[in-house]
Formats: C-alpha cells, structure tokens, sequence
C-alpha cells in the first residue's frame, strides 16, 4: 500500500476533504462497511404479517432467506400502525427464531419427574383415545328434569386470543360436535 | 380511563399523540401515574375500583347544568321512554333496585321494563349462569313491545328515563367524588369541563379503556358508565367519537367474534341451553313482541351456521341438525371448571397459547386444577409454567404438589408461530388482516388450525362405526376442508387450508355455490351457508379482503382498502348518528354518512351502518319487525327498539343503570349506600379461594392497601412470549413493587430493597420502587394507599418472579363472567417472603388475624347478610 492510498483512506481526512463533513456517512465507512448490505436487501421473500402479540394489529414485514426469517420489521404502508412496532413487536425476530422455540412433542407420564420424547403422530393418537375416553365417561344426556343435554362435561380446553379466526372456528365447531361445552379463552379474562 | 395506552398499546398510542399534536386535550384518569398520565395535558388520580362514582360525577355534572346534546339524545337515545311505575332505584332501596331476591343473590328485573311492556317469566339464575348479557351481544336484548313504547318528547315526565336518570345521579356531586374517589374537587371539575365543552356538533370527545375497566366485579357497568356519558354528549357513531376497548391479544376480538367460549356460537349467537327443545324455541327465546332491527335475523344467521356445521345432513325436516348441538344450563366459565377440576369432575384439558398458570387470577387454584387432571395437552412456542407446574411450580415448594404422586400425564407439543401459517387475526376495532406465510414449521411445530383437523380426524374415526345417537353430530359434520401438503408432506397429515375455513366461514349460496358478499341475503331456509354471519362479506366478490394492503399514502383517511373490518367493512359502529334525524351531517366539520335524497339512499365516507334506502323520516308499518321495523332515525340498528339505552331495561344483570359499589374487597364502607358491593357479584364460597374482609366485616385492617396491576410494555401477558426473549428480558428483569414514599415510610421499606405483598391466598415477593407515582389519596376522610405490580412473571424463561396473579380472588362479574384482578386489598411487608412451610404458616396467620373463614366476603346482600358458600364446604 502506497503511503499515499493509506493517507486517502484515513477517516478524518475523508471527512475534512470529502463530502461527508459530519462524519456519519462514506467518510466513517471501512471498505467492509461498503461491501455490506441490509438482511432486508438480501431476502428471497418477504412475507406481508401482523404482530402477534397486542391487539393493535401493526403490519409486519419478514423476510426470509434460505428458509430461514432473517428480519421482521414493521410494514410502512399499514394505515394502523404506519411501520411502527413497540419493543415487543421488533423482538418479535427472537420469538420465531430463538432458541427458547420448543422443536419436539414432550411427554410427561403420570408421576414421572421428567419429560421424555414422544413422536408427534403418535401423541395424536394417544390424544383422539384419551378425547374419546374423557367424552364419554363424562357424557350427560339428560338434567335431573328430564331435558336434552346432550353434552359432555369430561374435557375442556382454554386458549383462543393468541389463534387465528380460523382456528378458533374449528376448535369450537370440533368440541361442540363432541358435545364438550367448556371451551374457554382469554376473552374471558 | 382504565388504560395505560402508552405502556400497552404503543403503536395505537401514536394517534392519541397526533391527535394532541393537532390540539386535542389529553386526559389520564389513573390510580397511578403512567407513561400515559407522563405525556396527557393532564393526569387525574383517583383509587382504584371508584369509576363509576367518578363518571357518574360527571354524569350528573352534565344533566345538573343542562349539558346534553339534545337532539341527539332524544332523537337516538331511550331517554324519553317511560320506566314501569313499580321500579324502584338504588336511591329509594339504599343501594339496590327493585326485585332483588338476597337467597339467589339475582333480580327479578320485570319491574325494570318500559310502561306498557308485557316482560315474559324469566328464569332469572338460568340467565345468570349463563351470562345472558355475552349471548346478545351482537343485538341487544329483547324487549316487549318496542315498537310503541309510551314517551315523552319533552323529556319531562318523572318517569321518563331521562328523568330517572338524573334522579338516580343526584347525589354524585363534585363532593361525593372526591370523598369516594379521592379525586380533588378541582381536577375532577377540569375533567367536567373539558369533556363537556368539547362534545357538541362540532367537535366530538374519545373514551379510551382496557382491562383496567373489565376487570371488576362491576365492570360491564364501568362500561356502560362510559356510555351512558357518551351518548348524552352525542359521540357515539361520529368521527373523533366513541367508547374504544383496546384489547391485549392479536386476535382476542376474533376469538370472541367466532368465541372459544361456552355460551356463545360464532356472531355471538346464543348457545342453546336445557330449555330450547327445538329450532322454534331457540328462535323465540332470542326474539321479543314488536322487535326491530337486524337482531331478528337471527334464525338465518343460526340456520346458515348449522349448513356450515352439517352441511347437506342440515335439513328443514331435521331442524337443520339443532337437536344435534349441546345444551348448556350452568356455569362453564373457565373459573367454574378450574374448580370442577379441582373437585375431580374433569379428565382432560387442552390449552393452546395461553398461561393460566400465570395469567389467570388465583394461579395456586389453577396449577392444582392442573395436578388434579388425568392429561394435559399445553400447545405453545416455548415452555410455559402451565406445562411444568408439576416440576416447578410454587406448590412443589411448599409441598403441595409433590411430582411422584402428581398422575397428570402431560403433552406439550410445540405450536407454529405467526410467521408459519396463514390466517386471519381480527384486531382492537375489528379489522380481519390476514398473514401470509413466511415458511414451513419445522420439527413437530404445527399450527392449531392442524391440530384441531387432525384431532377431529382421528376421533371422527374412532367414531365412524358407532350406531349410538350421540355420536350422530361427529359422523355428520361437514369437516371436509381442503387441505395441501405441509410440514408433514404428502399425505394423510396434510395442511388444512386455512383459506379454504375462511371462504366457509363467510359462506355461500347453496343454491349457485357463489361466495356471499353480505349477511343481509342469508335466509333460515337451509339455501345459504355461513360459518360467522358478521363476517360475512369478507370474502366479498370472491376476494380475500382481509389481504387487502393498500398502502395508505394512497387512499382516504378511512384506509377503507386496508384489512376488513366487520360488519361489511364498516369502519364507525352506529354512524347513521353522525347525521342528525334528517340525515343531514351534524356539521360540515363532522361529516361522515348523510341521506342523498336525490339517489334515495344513504351515501358518505364511510359503509352507512342504517339500510341504505330507508329515508330520515321514515316511519314503520304497524306491526312489522326485523329491519322493516326501523324508523328513520332508529339509529342503533342492533337494538330491540333501535335506540341506545341510557337505561337497560333488560340485557344487564346487576341493575339497568349503573352504581357505585365498592370493589369485593376493599378497605372502605360505601359511602353511597349500606349495599357495600355488588349484590348480584359471583362469589365463590369455598376453602380454597378465601376472600380479604371487606367493611362491615371486621378484620379488614390487616389487609388496609388498595392492590391493583398491570402491563409493562416490554413484556406480554402470563410472560410466554416475553420473558425468555433475551432482548426483552433485559429491558425488564425482575419483578416489582411500586409505592409511594409515604407508604415505604409507613411500613420501612427500601427504595430498591426486598417487600412482599401480602393477601389471604398468597405472599409474593418483588423489588421495591418507592416512587411518587403512587399517591396516597384522601377518602372518606381516611389517608389510603394503593400498590401496583406488574403480573408478567413466572418460575421460567430468562427473567423470573413470584407470580401476581397468586394475589387474587375469584369473584366475578355476573354478567360476563370477568373476575376481578384490578383491585383487591393487601398488606405490604419488608424483605423476602418466606419459602415453604414458612410460607404456608404465614398465610394461615395472617387469615387467622383477620377471622378469614369460609364465608368471609359471601354475604353479599349487606343489609341481609346470607353467606354464599359451596355446598360442601
């Protein structure tokens, strides 16, 4: 390297030569700097999202690249939320991509002090039994006055404010075409 | 009110700083001073559990100097109908309305009806068990005779509601406010002022609220509260107007809309209880003599429901499969059953993306609820406390729930996130905005949406032989959704297509197989098929409007293109009110709907919420209903009488106007009344869920603080999606308790230093903020402290704490069944709590000193004073 070349590429003379006078642009870059691009530039694919976390409803953007979410940022066009996301929104990155993720199905046999694995298929099965155990041992089809029932009160589920509108449409059709009426969500609470 | 908009709504909070920005006056009315009550013009303290005194006050601030909007108010409102001669206010009955019967704890309310109404015999403990107020909450309740209900114009007949209205408010002056409040008489003056001078023709007031209003034993009349004061001012159905609910999770709005609740079916359709023997009498049951509106419609909107439940099984002959649905007769809130577990009477519990264990009041009476299941399912992103209660949980510690004799088998099975699936999630003001998917879940990660098919596949085929009728509705339903290859690939363990439920939940006409693009063609015959009604026409034309994202640089200031929000992309609820009875716009400046008298219909910004050809001066046919009843200026289309009810008549359980009653708990004697709380408030008298004495009952000084709680931005809810994120936990790592200097006085604690929180069900231990944030308060001549918490923490994930929730009781409003988590009573004490069987020695004492038994807070009727305990307790 030429003194010369070496003197060009010293910071505080690009900044007092340069355009940039402040020093918060091209003088303040390294050739590394240059090479670089945003995780946004680079994505295959971004995919037009909501937050899932409030009921605001900002827009999210995600990108991906390699089958992978590199970034989520808020979508600028959203007449709700206008690009905006609050500290939980933008870490919402680490809530899809984090280790903390669960990957496999855990199962705790009764009276057990850990879990071990179990496959996920088979975790379905042994459910689809155990739903049609509970219905039907806690199956009523009268009241005490003779008037239909048709119910079980054996199982319940709870959980619905975090799903979408179509998984809550099927939840509750399914459980009510069980006749399992306590079915339960956030809403109440 | 009731809100801290800028700690947990940010985003939505960048329009209330607008808003100012442009010149609106911002207040805060708070027991605590927030990040909101930090950038409002003002912030008003008052204590927690004391809203209705307050607006009240500002009721009666309005009626006492002649400040309502007049014409709005008599032209959309009830306020000139005539109450029956025999209703009696809590003004005459010291606290209670007519026809209160203290042995159920329940009113008889067929003396609340308008003169000349014929009430039916009402089954008054069936309605409460079953929160009949949530089963009408798309149209209001029905009333007889609505269609010519005596009034009087001038508003000055003493029985006119007006007239009660103003008698019933006399006594919540400026003085009584400030007694029951502690709200300076001055501050609560400027709020008057402000409110009132800026709602007239010209210029509309916003009412924000949250949890913070919910969360009571009296909060759907904290809300009605609300919009009583509303209308009276004339914003309700304007621009700049309403009563906002802003609402904690994604799609919590859509999970009431098409509910995973007990009593309700998708388009808050009744759930059909033990008396509804067939279609016919479900049908009359929701309908009333004289009904107006499109609340009527309901026998389209169920039958259509039921084609899209059964399809080509649903027939006329069959009663459309109606026969086939449960029946409830009770209480199944998800309170009752947590205690039904407890008691043995539930084998198994499917939890998806919530955390009871946390998030719900009286955690230590969820997590056994849990030990004392037969399996557990928890579906989630991470490990939650409600997955390893068995392993961890405060109880294991003490000794309660011991692993090797715990039989709970669990499944935890990890759930795809948002990013993974596609959907719709329908936010705070009723928007659907559908997701696109990212990508593909990996590992076992699978959507709910898959669970739910697959489970209803697998026990579908486990019942496909079966000859016993119960099984009928399994082998008839319609669960033939399209599916495509997913994480599972090609196969038996397809992706069903979320597209696909939502086509069906907007429904069709059976008879061409087009997609509908309004409710308003649905018909009872059997020849249309709709999963949701109100979302009906989200599909409109055949095109997914939810996935509409047109920026909103390039579209009008009500983003119509963006989302779709329901009903039929009405974006203002009731803005037929935004013009006045001749459907002219109440001003130029205020425009949003008005009647083009040229075309004959109703034009303007946004989708009339009126049908769209009846004129302003319209007058209906004898003796017809349903939206042909409407009169041109029966503005509240939803409602039996087309009007907004400044009195219910019917629909509320507590009282057809609401009262100040203290909070279950509370260190004060109503000032109001001898009534204390709530007569008709949902106790629980059992040995597991001890209440805190609360005035007349002695011992209540052991617990003298006020207790309430609330959100942090940086985390969310039960803490399952926050705390084991590294970015958030850092930003708020540990509990804490904030309160004010003279309390940490009071009591020698240290800023910074250990406290615990003190109540008969739980110790729980926090960091002490000693910050004038809390301010003592002056009521009824009494110095009162208040503590705040935030509830976000739990025994896992990166940042952990004592959870908040342990604190409360269960005691709920009667109407929706919402306990009461924003205010109960305590005692603070310096450094760490106890652990262990120390701790369970300390809660025995500390219920020992204050006489806690097992009837402690049941004797809801004050003056009678009836304990209501559990049978075998």
């Amino acid at each position: 390297m030429t003194v010369r070349k070496s003197l060009r590429a010293w910071p505080v003379l690009r900044q007092l030569t340069g355009g940039d006078r402040l020093g918060r642009g091209a003088a303040a870059q390294s050739p590394r700097h240059r090479g670089m691009a945003p995780r946004t530039a680079e994505a295959e694919r971004v995919a037009g999202s909501v937050c899932p976390y409030c009921a605001v409803g900002c827009a999210q953007k995600v990108y991906v690249r390699d089958e992978q979410v590199v970034q989520i940022e808020g979508d600028p066009d959203s007449p709700i939320s206008r690009g905006r996301l609050c500290p939980k929104g933008s870490a919402s990155l680490q809530l899809v991509t984090g280790p903390q993720r669960l990957d496999k199905v855990r199962y705790r046999a009764p009276y057990a002090t850990e879990w071990t694995e179990l496959d996920l298929h088979e975790a379905m099965e042994m459910l689809a039994d155990r739903v049609v155990d509970a219905r039907a041992r806690g199956w009523q089809d009268r009241d005490g006055r003779g008037n239909r029932l048709n119910r079980t009160t054996g199982l319940a589920a709870l959980g619905g404010a975090t799903l979408d509108n179509e998984e809550n449409y099927l939840l509750k059709k399914l459980f009510t075409a069980m006749g399992a009426i306590q079915i339960e969500n956030q809403a109440r609470i | 009110m009731g809100s801290n908009m800028a700690e947990a709504h940010p985003v939505g909070f960048q329009w209330v700083m607008e808003a100012k920005g442009r010149g609106a006056r911002v207040f805060h009315v708070d027991p605590r001073f927030t990040r909101t009550s930090a950038v409002a013009d003002t912030y008003v303290p008052l204590r927690a559990g004391s809203d209705i005194a307050f607006l009240g006050g500002v009721i009666n601030y309005v009626l006492e100097n002649d400040l309502a909007f007049h014409e709005y108010v008599a032209a959309y409102t009830n306020a000139s109908f005539l109450v029956r001669e025999d209703f009696a206010d809590t003004e005459d009955l010291d606290g209670l309305f007519s026809g209160y019967d203290p042995e159920t704890a329940t009113y008889d309310r067929s003396s609340w009806f308008y003169e000349g109404a014929e009430p039916g015999v009402e089954d008054e403990e069936r309605a409460r068990s079953q929160t009949e107020p949530l089963q009408t909450g798309a149209g209001g309740a029905g009333v007889g005779g609505a269609g010519d209900v005596p009034r009087d114009p001038t508003l000055q007949d003493p029985r006119c509601v007006y007239q009660v209205l103003k008698r019933h408010f006399a006594r919540y002056t400026p003085e009584m406010v400030e007694r029951v409040c502690g709200t300076p008489r001055a501050q609560f003056l400027e709020v008057c002022r402000g409110w009132t001078a800026n709602s007239n023709r010209e210029r509309t007031t916003a009412l924000v609220y949250s949890v913070g209003w919910t969360q009571h034993s009296v909060g759907a009349q904290y809300i009605r509260t609300g919009a009583i004061l509303q209308l009276l001012l004339g914003n309700i159905g304007r621009p700049g107007g309403g009563v906002f609910a802003l609402r904690g999770h994604a799609s919590i709005q859509g999970s009431t809309d098409i509910p995973t609740l007990f009593n309700l079916l998708p388009g808050y359709l009744a759930m059909p209880d033990d008396s509804h023997a067939d279609l016919a009498a479900w049908i009359a049951d929701q309908r009333s003599d004289g009904h107006k509106g499109y609340g009527y419609q309901v026998d389209a909107h169920l039958v259509s429901l039921l084609k899209e439940y059964f399809g080509d099984a649903a027939t006329p002959e069959n009663d459309f499969g109606f026969g086939w649905l449960p029946r409830i007769n009770g209480d199944h809130g998800t309170y009752r059953t947590v205690m039904d577990m407890i008691d043995g009477k539930v084998f198994g519990y499917v939890v998806m993306g919530q955390n009871p264990a946390v998030g719900s009041a009286h955690g230590k009476l969820q997590r056994l609820g849990l030990a004392n299941l037969e399996w557990l399912v928890v579906r989630d992103l991470n490990e939650i406390e409600t997955a390893t209660f068995w392993k961890d949980s405060p109880e294991v510690e003490t000794g309660e729930i011991v692993p090797e004799r715990c039989r709970t088998e669990v499944f935890l099975m990890p759930a795809a996130s948002h990013v993974e699936k596609e959907g719709t999630f329908t936010q705070t003001q009723r928007m659907l905005q559908w997701r696109t998917k990212a990508l593909e879940p990996t590992g076992d990660r699978r959507s709910e949406l898959w669970f739910a098919y697959h489970l209803g596949r697998l026990v579908r085929e486990r019942l496909a032989d079966s000859t016993d009728e119960r099984d009928l509705p399994m082998q008839k339903l319609a669960w033939d959704y399209a599916t495509e290859p997913g994480p599972d690939g090609p196969g038996p363990w397809d992706e069903p297509s979320a597209d696909d439920v939502l086509r069906r939940i907007n429904g069709y006409d059976l008879t061409t197989g087009e997609l509908l693009s309004s409710y308003l063609p649905l018909k009872a015959d059997g020849s249309t098929s709709a999963g949701c009604w109100i979302y009906t026409g989200v599909y409109a034309g055949g095109v997914n409007q939810a996935a509409r994202r047109k920026p909103h640089t390039e579209q009008g200031p009500y983003d119509a293109e963006w989302g779709w929000t329901w009903p039929l992309n009405r974006r203002v609820l009731y803005n037929r009110a935004s013009a006045d009875p001749e459907g002219r716009p109440w001003s130029e400046r205020k425009k949003l709907i008005w009647w083009d008298a040229e075309r004959g219909e109703w034009t303007g910004h946004d989708v009339p919420d009126f049908p769209v050809r009846t004129p302003p001066g319209h007058v209906a046919p004898e003796g017809s209903t349903g939206p042909d009843a409407l009169g041109g200026d029966d503005a509240f289309i939803m409602q039996a009488d087309g009007k907004a009810w400044l009195f219910a008549p019917h629909g509320v359980l507590d009282g057809p106007l609401p009262t100040h009653y203290e909070p279950h708990e509370s260190p004060i004697r109503n000032p109001l009344y001898t009534q204390q709380g709530n007569p008709t408030r949902v106790v629980y008298g059992r040995p597991d869920n001890p209440s805190n004495p609360a005035p007349p009952e002695r011992g209540s000084e052991v617990f003298p603080y006020v207790l309430t709680a609330a959100r942090l931005t940086e985390h969310h809810t039960a803490g399952g999606m926050s705390r084991q994120l590294p970015y958030l936990a850092e930003l708020q790592p540990a509990l804490f308790v904030e309160v004010s200097p003279e309390l940490a006085r009071e009591r020698g604690l240290e800023h910074l230093g250990e406290a615990h929180v003190v109540t008969s069900r739980a110790a729980v231990q926090a960091r002490v903020m000693v910050t004038d944030r809390m301010r003592p308060l002056r009521i009824d001549g009494r110095t009162i402290h208040q503590v705040w918490l935030p509830y976000h923490f739990g025994h896992t994930g990166l940042v952990r704490g004592d959870v908040v929730n342990d604190l409360f009781g269960v005691v709920e409003d009667p109407n929706v069944f919402i306990q009461e988590s924003k205010v109960a009573t305590c005692d603070v004490r310096p450094g760490p709590r106890p652990r262990g069987a120390a701790l369970t020695a300390l809660l025995e004492q500390v219920r020992a000193a204050a006489g806690v038994t097992v009837e402690t807070g049941t004797r809801i009727a004050t003056a009678i004073g009836t304990p209501h305990v559990e049978e075998d307790s």
